[in-house]
C-alpha cells in the first residue's frame, strides 16, 4: 500500500526501479539540505545570543551548488532516458488486443483471434449507495475482464470513441491515453499469472471513477482455451440467450438486473435520471411511445452524447428485458396502457428493428 | 524598453499582448506542420506524398504493416480491410483496399481519420493514394473498395519491423465540404 | 484602510491634499494604489474560503467509499470549481494585491503608472467569479470537466454553463494581463533615482518577470477558450477529429499557458521570501545576483517544458526525452534558489516571529514538493504517476505551502505596515502550526494513494484506499479550521480597536523604502521621490 507496485510486467519492473532510485536520490538531497537548514535555526538563534555576520555572495559555491546539482540529473536522466527507450519498443509482438475507451467502459478486440466484447464495471448501484455490503473488489471488478496469456509480449491500441480516457493498469506499467480519432500503442510482458487491476487515468465525465480494467493473465494453454470458447464473435452474443420468446416474469427479472448495470449510472435506479444531462425514463416520451422506436433509441444511441449505441454491447435479448422493464417501470406501464403501446418486448421483436437500420 | 514613456511602453506591450493571442492560433497551422513532420496523429499521411524516383527497394528486409479500423460512435458502416496485414520491402509500393458499405439507412459523408502506430515509425509510411485524402459521400446501402497506394521509406531505422496503419471512420455531418459529393477518386464501387 | 492624511517625505506637496474618498464610492472608484491593493487582498480571501468550502466538500465525500454527500456529477462540479477558484479567485488576486501596495512603496513610487486602469483591473474580477459561480445555480451541471477543461469533454460535452465559464476566464484573463502591464511599466519608468537593476527588491524582481510571463500566456489562454467557443458554437473543428482537428492540440495550446501560469502562482512568492528570511535573520540575502538570474532562468525554462503535463498522449520518443530534460533542468536554478535561502540563515542572527514561520515552513515543504516534481519529470516513472493522486501531492505540496505560504508570510510581513498594528503572535503561531500539521497530514498521504494506484478526480474508489482517504479528511479540516485563526488576525489588525501606530521600521531587521515610511502607511506616499544616488540615502535604504 505504501509504494508503487513492483508489478509482473517486465516494464513495470523498470520503472519501478527508476522511481526508487529518484527517490533515494531525493531523500539524499533532502537530507543534507534540511540538515544544514536544522543547524542554522537552531544555532544562529538570536534569542541565544548569536550575532550575524554580513557575507552575502561567493561566486564559487554558486558555482558549486549549480554544477552538483546538474550532474545528479544527468545520472537520473540516463536511465530514465534507457528504460523510456524500451517502452517504445514494440517490436514484434505476439498479441495485440486494440482498446477501446467508452464513456464509462472499455471495449477490447483481439484482432488476430476474432474476439471483442464490452468490460463493464460490475459492483452494482445499491453496493454504490451504501445499500448493500461492498464486494471485496468494489469498484475495481468487471464482468468480462482482459485475459492474455503470460510470457507472452502483449501490444495495445488504445484509441477512444467519445472523449479522451487513459488505460492504467499499475502493475503492468502501462498507462496509454485513450484519444477519440487516434491510436496510440504500448505493451506489456506479464510475468507472473494473476488478476491485475487498474482504473481509467483521465477525466472523462461523470463516470469517471467507475469504468475499471481487470486483467487476467493466464498460462499459455489455457489463454488458447479461452480462446476457443469465445471465438467467432460478440462474447456477449455467445452468452446470451436464444432469439427464443421469453416470459414476462423473465424479461423483468433479467431486465432490472441489466438496467441496474448498464442503464442506472446516468438514468438512476428510480428513473429519474439527472437532467439536463440524463434525460429520465419515467414519463420519458420515447419510452411511453412506440416501442419500435423505444427500440431503435437504445440500439442506436445519440451520437455526440453519452447515450451510447448499445446494439453494439448488449445481445438482442439483454435489450428487450431492459426496455420491457423500462416500459413497465415507474407508472410508465399505465402511460403505455393509455396510449395503446405494447410494454412487454421479445428479443426477435429487438432483432428485427436491429436488423432493418 | 528603457526610457520610454508611460503610454508608449503601455502600447508596445498591449502590442505584444495581442502578438501572443495571435500566436495561439497560430499554433494550429504549427501544430500541424510539427505532427507532419514527425509523423504524429496521422498527420503525415492526409494528403499524396510526393516520391523520390530514385527511391530504392531495400529487399533485404521486410517489414509487417497491420491494418485496423475503428467505427467512430458505432457509426452503422462496414467498414473493414480486406487483409489484416502484408509484408513488405521498404521502398516497395503497395495497393491494398478497405471495404465500406453505408448502413445507416440515408445517404451519408463520412470521413477516416488514419493513425500510424509505432508512433517513432509513422513518419516513414507514405501513401501516394487513399481514401482518407478526402470526405467520402456514400448514397444510402452504397457499398465500396477503397484504395491505399502506400510504401514505407528505406530510411526507416532498421529496428522498425511493424507498422499499424489505423482508420477512424466518422461521420462528417456538418463539416462536409460539399465538392467532395461528385468526386469518387480512388473509389470502386462493389 | 488609513484615514491619517499626513503627507510622508520632506514636504506637502499638495497643499490641497485630500484623504480618501467616504463610503462605497472610495471603494468602486479608488484608483490608489494600497485601497486596490486592500481590495484584491480581501476579495482573494473571501474566495479562499470558498474555495476550501468546497475543497472541505470534496474531502467529505472522498471519507468513505460509497455515496457519502453527493452524486458524481455534482463532485466533478466542486473539484473543478475549486481548482479554478483557487488558482484564479485566491492566488492570483492575492499577489496582484501584494503587488499593488508594495512595489510603488519598494521602488519609491507614488502610485502605480496607471492608477484608472489598476481600477479595472480589479473589478474585472468580482463580475468573473459572479459569472462562474452563478454556473452553480444554473440548470444543468456547472462547469465539470476539472480545471484544465480539456476537449472534446469541454467541447462537443460540455455542459451549457461551458459558454459562462469561457467567458468568466476571457474576464480574469484580462484582468490579469491589464495588471501585468501596469506593474511592468511601474517597475521600468517609476524606480527611484539611483535604483539601478541589481538593486531592485527580489519581490519586485520576482513580479517583473512575472508580469512578462502573463503578458505572454494569459492571451495564449484567451485563444485556447476562444477555440473552444468556436467548435461548440461556430462549427469550426480545431479539437474534433471527425472535421480534420485534434483533442491533443488542445493539450498543447492549454499547457502553454498552463505551464508558465504555475511559475507565475509562485515566482513573486520566490520574491517575498527572499525578503522575509533576510528580514529575520537580520543578514542580508545570500547571492542576490543569483537569486535575480535563477528567477530569470526558471521563466524562460518555464516556456519550453509544457509537454510533461501529456507524457501519456502517444509522443515520439525525441519530444519525450526533450520535455523531460527540460523539465529536470528546472530543479537547477530553484535548487540555487533554496541553497541561497539556506546560506541567507546560515550564520544569521534568527528570530522565529510568524513571518519567518510561514517562510520556514514554505522552505521545507516547498522543496519536499520539488522533490515529487523531480519524480515526475521522469518519464517513464509519470507513466505510474500521471493523473494519480501522487500529481495531486505534489502540486498541493508546491501551491498550498509553496504559493499560499509565501502569501500568508507576506501578509504578516505587511499587516503592521498597512494597519499600523501588530497581529496577535500567539494566534499567529497556532495559525502557522495547524496549517503546517494540516496540511501534511492532509497531503502527503496522498503521494502513497498515489503510487498504490488511485487515479484523480474520482469521487468514489476501493476499499483498499478507505484509510488513507480518511486520514487526508481529518487533515483537511485542521488546515480549514487553522485559517480562522488568520481571520482573527486580519480582524484585529485592521478593524481592531487598539490604537494604530508602529515604528516605520517594524522588523529589526527589514530593509528597503517601504519601510522609512510610518505605520500605518500615509494614504499617499513617496510624492516626493526618494533617491538613492548618495551614499547616505544608500545607507538608510
Amino acid at each position: 500500500m505504501f509504494n508503487m507496485p513492483y508489478g509482473v510486467s517486465l516494464l513495470s519492473h523498470e520503472i519501478w526501479r527508476l522511481h526508487m532510485a529518484a527517490f533515494y536520490v531525493c531523500c539524499v538531497i533532502g537530507l543534507v539540505v534540511f540538515s544544514v537548514l536544522l543547524y542554522s535555526l537552531v544555532r544562529f538563534r538570536k534569542s541565544k545570543g548569536a550575532e550575524a555576520v554580513h557575507f552575502h555572495e561567493h561566486l564559487g559555491i554558486e558555482i558549486l551548488w549549480t554544477t552538483i546539482p546538474f550532474l545528479i540529473l544527468v545520472a537520473l536522466a540516463v536511465p530514465a532516458t534507457i528504460v523510456l527507450m524500451h517502452i517504445h519498443d514494440t517490436e514484434k509482438s505476439d498479441l495485440t488486443i486494440k482498446i477501446t475507451g467508452y464513456q464509462w467502459k472499455w471495449k477490447y478486440e483481439y484482432l488476430d483471434q476474432g474476439i471483442h466484447f464490452f468490460s463493464n464495471l460490475s459492483s452494482t448501484v445499491e453496493q454504490i449507495n451504501n445499500q448493500a455490503p461492498k464486494s471485496q473488489w468494489f469498484l475495481r471488478e468487471v464482468d468480462n475482464p482482459v485475459v492474455v496469456p503470460v510470457d507472452t509480449k502483449v501490444r495495445l491500441l488504445v484509441t477512444a470513441d467519445d472523449v479522451v480516457h487513459s488505460w492504467w493498469v499499475p502493475e503492468l506499467g502501462v498507462k496509454q491515453d485513450a484519444v477519440p480519432g487516434y491510436v496510440n500503442e504500448n505493451w506489456f510482458y506479464i510475468t507472473k499469472p494473476g488478476t491485475y487491476r487498474g482504473q481509467c487515468g483521465e477525466l472523462c465525465g461523470v463516470n469517471h471513477g467507475f469504468m475499471p480494467i481487470v486483467v487476467e493473465a493466464v498460462s499459455k494453454p489455457e489463454f488458447d482455451q479461452w480462446v476457443a470458447a469465445h471465438q467467432g464473435g460478440n462474447v456477449a452474443a455467445l452468452q446470451a440467450a436464444q432469439l427464443a420468446p421469453e416470459t414476462e416474469d423473465q424479461l423483468m427479472t433479467a431486465g432490472k438486473a441489466a438496467y441496474l448495470k448498464s442503464c442506472a449510472m446516468c438514468h438512476q435506479a428510480t428513473g429519474e435520471g439527472l437532467p439536463p444531462s440524463f434525460p429520465p425514463l419515467k414519463g420519458s416520451k420515447v419510452v411511453t411511445g412506440p416501442v419500435q422506436a423505444n427500440d431503435a433509441f437504445v440500439l442506436k444511441g445519440v451520437p455526440g452524447t453519452a447515450m451510447q449505441a448499445f446494439g453494439e454491447q448488449l445481445d438482442p435479448a439483454t435489450i428487450a428485458a431492459i426496455v420491457t422493464y423500462i416500459r413497465h417501470s415507474w407508472g410508465n406501464d399505465a402511460l403505455n396502457h393509455q396510449h395503446g403501446n405494447p410494454v412487454t418486448v421479445q428479443p426477435a421483436d429487438v432483432e428485427k428493428v436491429n436488423s432493418a437500420r | 524598453m528603457a526610457g520610454m514613456s508611460d503610454r508608449k511602453l503601455t502600447l508596445v506591450l498591449l502590442a505584444g499582448v495581442i502578438f501572443m493571442f495571435g500566436f495561439s492560433y497560430m499554433l494550429v497551422p504549427l501544430y500541424r506542420l510539427v505532427c507532419k513532420q514527425q509523423g504524429i496523429n496521422g498527420q503525415s499521411v492526409r494528403s499524396a506524398a510526393t516520391v523520390d524516383p530514385h527511391m530504392q527497394v531495400d529487399r533485404s528486409r521486410t517489414i509487417r504493416v497491420y491494418f485496423t479500423t475503428v467505427l467512430h460512435n458505432d457509426i452503422a458502416f462496414q467498414f473493414r480491410s480486406l487483409q489484416r496485414s502484408v509484408e513488405i520491402h521498404p521502398g516497395e509500393r503497395k495497393l491494398i483496399y478497405f471495404f465500406a458499405e453505408n448502413q445507416t439507412g440515408k445517404d451519408l459523408t463520412v470521413q477516416a481519420i488514419p493513425s500510424i502506430t509505432p508512433v517513432d515509425a509513422a513518419r516513414y509510411l507514405k501513401k501516394t493514394e487513399c481514401f482518407c485524402f478526402t470526405q467520402q459521400y456514400f448514397y444510402q446501402g452504397e457499398r465500396a473498395d477503397m484504395p491505399v497506394y502506400f510504401f514505407v521509406d528505406p530510411d526507416i531505422p532498421k529496428n522498425i519491423k511493424e507498422i499499424t496503419l489505423a482508420y477512424t471512420l466518422f461521420d462528417a455531418s456538418g463539416f462536409e465540404k460539399k465538392k467532395e459529393r461528385y468526386h469518387r477518386k480512388g473509389r470502386i464501387d462493389v | 484602510m488609513t484615514e491619517t492624511t499626513i503627507v510622508s517625505g520632506q514636504h506637502a506637496h499638495h497643499d490641497d491634499h485630500h484623504g480618501p474618498a467616504k463610503g462605497i464610492a472610495r471603494w468602486l472608484f479608488t484608483t490608489n494604489h494600497k485601497d486596490i491593493g486592500t481590495l484584491y487582498l480581501f476579495f482573494s480571501l473571501i474566495m479562499l474560503f470558498v474555495g476550501g468550502v468546497m475543497a472541505l466538500l470534496v474531502r467529505v465525500e472522498l471519507f468513505e467509499p460509497g455515496k457519502v454527500l453527493m452524486n458524481p456529477e455534482y463532485f466533478n462540479q466542486m473539484t473543478t470549481m475549486h481548482g479554478l477558484i483557487m488558482i484564479f479567485g485566491v492566488v492570483m488576486p492575492a499577489l496582484a494585491g501584494l503587488a499593488n501596495w508594495m512595489i510603488p512603496m519598494m521602488i519609491g513610487a507614488a502610485d502605480m503608472a496607471l492608477p484608472r486602469l489598476n481600477n479595472w483591473s480589479f473589478w474585472l474580477l468580482p463580475f468573473a467569479f459572479t459569472l462562474l459561480l452563478s454556473t452553480l445555480f444554473m440548470k444543468g451541471p456547472a462547469p465539470d470537466f476539472g480545471w484544465t477543461f480539456y476537449a472534446p469533454l469541454s467541447t462537443t460535452y460540455g455542459p451549457a454553463s461551458t459558454d459562462f465559464f469561457i467567458f468568466s476566464i476571457h474576464m480574469m484573463g484580462a484582468s490579469s494581463i491589464l495588471a501585468a502591464l501596469n506593474i511592468v511599466v511601474t517597475i521600468f519608468n517609476m524606480r527611484a533615482p539611483g535604483m539601478t537593476w541589481m538593486q531592485l527588491p527580489v519581490f519586485v524582481w520576482g513580479w517583473l518577470v512575472t508580469a512578462f510571463l502573463l503578458l505572454a500566456v494569459m492571451p495564449v489562454l484567451a485563444g485556447c477558450v476562444t477555440m473552444m467557443l468556436m467548435d461548440r458554437h461556430f462549427h469550426t473543428s480545431f479539437f474534433n477529429a471527425a472535421g480534420g482537428g485534434d483533442p491533443i492540440l488542445f493539450q498543447h495550446i492549454f499547457w502553454f499557458f498552463g505551464h508558465p501560469e504555475v511559475y507565475i502562482l509562485i515566482l513573486p512568492g520566490f520574491g517575498i521570501i527572499s525578503d522575509i528570511i533576510p528580514t529575520f535573520s537580520r543578514k542580508p540575502l545570500f547571492g542576490y545576483h543569483f537569486m535575480v538570474y535563477a528567477t530569470i532562468v526558471i521563466a524562460f525554462l518555464g516556456y519550453i517544458v509544457w509537454m510533461h503535463h501529456m507524457f501519456t498522449t502517444g509522443a515520439p520518443l525525441v519530444a519525450q526525452l526533450f520535455f523531460m530534460y527540460a523539465t529536470m533542468l528546472i530543479a537547477v536554478p530553484t535548487g540555487i534558489k533554496v541553497f541561497n535561502w539556506v546560506g541567507t540563515l546560515f550564520k544569521g542572527s534568527i528570530t522565529f516571529e510568524t513571518p519567518m514561520l510561514f517562510a520556514l515552513g514554505f522552505l521545507v515543504m516547498f522543496t519536499l514538493g520539488g522533490f515529487s516534481g523531480l519524480m515526475l519529470a521522469l518519464v517513464p516513472a509519470d507513466y505510474q504517476y500521471r493523473d494519480s493522486y501522487f500529481v495531486v501531492a505534489h502540486f498541493h505540496y508546491v501551491l498550498v505551502s509553496g504559493s499560499l505560504f509565501t502569501i500568508l508570510a507576506g501578509v504578516y510581513y505587511w499587516l503592521p505596515k498597512w494597519t499600523g498594528r501588530m497581529y496577535n503572535e500567539t494566534i499567529g503561531q497556532w495559525h502557522f502550526w495547524l496549517s503546517v500539521i494540516g496540511m501534511n497530514v492532509t497531503f502527503m498521504p496522498m503521494h502513497f494513494l498515489g503510487l498504490a494506484g488511485m487515479p484523480r478526480r474520482i469521487p468514489d474508489y476501493a476499499l483498499q484506499f478507505t484509510d488513507f482517504n480518511q486520514i487526508c479528511t481529518v487533515g483537511a479540516f485542521i488546515f480549514g479550521i487553522a485559517q480562522l485563526f488568520f481571520l482573527y488576525n486580519i480582524i484585529v489588525c485592521c478593524f481592531g480597536k487598539k490604537p494604530r501606530g508602529l515604528p516605520g521600521r517594524v522588523w529589526e531587521g527589514a530593509r528597503g523604502f517601504e519601510w522609512t515610511i510610518p505605520s500605518p502607511a500615509p494614504y499617499h506616499t513617496f510624492e516626493v521621490t526618494p533617491e538613492l544616488t548618495s551614499a547616505e540615502a544608500r545607507a538608510k535604504f
